[in-house]
């Protein structure tokens, strides 16, 4: 809150020293518009393509302005095999893995942030470490370790995994937000006998709701959008999420139908854009990464 | 305050060092152990331990040392130059503009950055596909058209790489310029210091360890890109766009050599590893 209130008396200060040079200021920002507005268009012409191809029937692999517009796109890709079955995937792997990644950060970020302890630092250095490891490096020997252990092709393997890898950083974020949580709240309520346990659940984790919010949306942003861990721990086609079944309409359908492709593309898509849209407030601006990238 | 035994008190640490220690640590060793044995994906019982002979291959391997050198180029070009500068411009400019252009390219650039891989894949494909969007821009600007995927595979997944990831550095450095009072700003302008004067010695100077953490974490994102260039190109034609992601997929299950692959991927973690100290490092001294 002490930052909300510091921008906003620099706001009120830029507005006291706006009136002087405000002809050379109103210049500038025409410059400074126009030159967003090119970057934005360039930034947006392969978005648009999607958007566009996706209601056009007769689309190719250009950007142009449909001949008509038409639902058929849709109505060809919304059946079973190819959207239902795979988002119904896509939702169970990363829903479970989300709420094994919140729940077990939660947990882990409680004493962590509550009780001083010599082990806190190294702990805390060694998630911060392992949150900026390349974890794509370790794909392949996971899955010679899932063959051996026989987690190969199985669910519960691939959100065991999943949770692991998105859970140093969630247990970073959930121990800052925590932080902010005042302890004396805590302290009245273990005089009433509460337990740690009970504070947790009836106290903290209630005042940290959009922390917990955050920490939810980005750990399912994050699983929804992978490739690789899926693409190498999942065998069988039927248990595909749709980021590597999407891959079908290039590999085995021979032909390409690329109004069907965005159709999916966008189908798939909306979902992670709606919920970054949800907490986008309190992941813009300095981000949450602020977390990590201020330490 | 002192509540309970400390060893009851770690108790709900558990479950999440369960997981880490088994499905990361517990990986990350075997990686350790397997890069050092000639493991296959079939037709073998046993492995033995090889010592360094995955390690000196790789080293005399041109394939590897193209893989490596691609990955320099990938991550110079795209995570380097293209993110980076391009993060800290689009937040430069953004400062100075109306609020009406701020929302609309914040909203772009980052719709491109929240995107599912794979789409981001396809949508910079049909961009750079012969029959694709650029050269549709480029023929209407009188240009000479390429066929990109084909002539400069590198130069295209890198220009994926920037669209997809720019974002995440123009959040980073929006908040870094916001955090400049502007008095400073305001002072040295009033002395007559011009915008180059002023970036190069009062806004870069203040940020500058935002810049050194963005860089961290936009290489190692970077060091890490599959999906992107598996979709675009499958680092091919030939091996033109393999950087070592997809150089130790290829080893590991096209050519079935689990063992070099690992090796490879060690290697990978290594330099990884090498940047998230130096990035530890950057946030203790500073912070």
């Amino acid at each position: 809150m002490p930052r909300q209130s510091a921008s906003r008396r620099r706001v009120s200060h830029r507005h006291a020293s706006r009136r002087r040079p405000s002809r050379r200021r109103a210049t500038r920002r025409l410059a400074a518009d126009l030159a967003l507005l090119a970057l934005a268009a360039a930034f947006a012409l392969p978005l648009a393509w999607v958007l566009l191809s996706a209601v056009d029937p007769g689309a190719g692999l250009r950007v142009r302005i449909p001949d008509g517009l038409t639902l058929d796109n849709f109505r060809a890709v919304l059946t079973p095999g190819i959207t239902y079955t795979p988002l119904l995937n896509s939702l169970l792997l990363c829903g479970s893995g989300t709420a094994l990644t919140v729940g077990c950060a939660a947990l882990a970020a409680y004493p962590l942030s509550r009780f001083r302890s010599r082990l806190n630092r190294p702990f805390l250095l060694t998630i911060l470490f392992a949150t900026s490891l390349p974890i794509t490096a370790i794909m392949v020997p996971v899955y010679a370790l899932f063959v051996r252990v026989n987690l190969i092709d199985t669910l519960q393997g691939t959100v065991f995994f999943f949770a692991a890898s998105q859970l140093p950083f969630a247990i970073w974020l959930m121990k800052n937000f925590m932080d902010s949580v005042p302890r004396e709240l805590e302290e009245a309520a273990w005089t009433d006998g509460a337990s740690a346990a009970q504070s947790l659940v009836r106290i903290v984790l209630p005042l940290m709701g959009p922390g917990l919010a955050v920490v939810t949306v980005f750990s399912f942003v994050m699983m929804w959008g992978n490739f690789f861990v899926p693409f190498m721990l999942l065998l069988s086609p039927d248990r595909m999420p749709a980021s590597v079944s999407v891959n079908d309409f290039f590999g085995n359908r021979g032909m390409v139908a690329y109004g069907q492709l965005a159709a999916f593309s966008v189908l798939y898509s909306t979902p992670v854009i709606l919920l970054y849209v949800l907490v986008a407030r309190r992941l813009g601006g300095g981000f949450a990464l602020g977390g990590a990238v201020k330490g | 305050m002192r509540r309970g035994h400390p060893a009851v008190r770690a108790l709900p640490l558990v479950p999440a060092l369960v997981l880490l220690l088994l499905f990361l640590a517990g990986p990350i060793a075997y990686c350790v152990w397997i890069a050092f044995t000639d493991l296959q994906l079939t037709g073998q019982a046993h492995s033995s331990f090889t010592g360094l002979a995955n390690f000196r291959r790789a080293f005399q391997d041109d394939a590897f040392l193209n893989a490596v050198w691609l990955t320099l180029v990938f991550t110079v070009l795209s995570s380097l130059i293209g993110q980076n500068t391009l993060g800290l411009a689009l937040a430069a400019l953004m400062k100075r503009a109306s609020k009406p252009v701020r929302t609309l390219t914040g909203g772009v650039v980052i719709t491109a950055w929240v995107l599912p891989e794979v789409v981001a894949g396809f949508l910079l494909y049909a961009f750079f596909r012969r029959e694709g969007t650029l050269n549709a821009v480029l023929d209407w600007l009188h240009l000479p058209r390429q066929n990109w995927l084909f002539t400069l595979p590198i130069l295209a997944v890198s220009f994926a790489n920037v669209w997809r990831g720019t974002a995440f550095s123009m959040l980073v450095y929006s908040a870094a310029l916001d955090e400049i009072p502007a008095e400073i700003t305001e002072a040295a302008e009033v002395d007559g210091a011009g915008g180059w004067r002023r970036l190069w010695h009062i806004t870069l100077p203040m940020i500058r360890r935002s810049i050194g953490t963005n860089l961290m974490l936009n290489t190692l994102q970077t060091l890490s890109v599959f999906g992107l260039i598996w979709v675009m190109t499958r680092g091919g034609p030939g091996d033109r766009s393999q950087t070592l992601p997809l150089f130790m997929y290829e080893q590991a299950f096209q050519n079935s050599m689990i063992g070099y692959g690992t090796a490879v991927a060690l290697l990978l973690l290594l330099v990884g590893s090498l940047f998230s100290v130096v990035y530890l490092r950057l946030l203790r001294t500073e912070v």
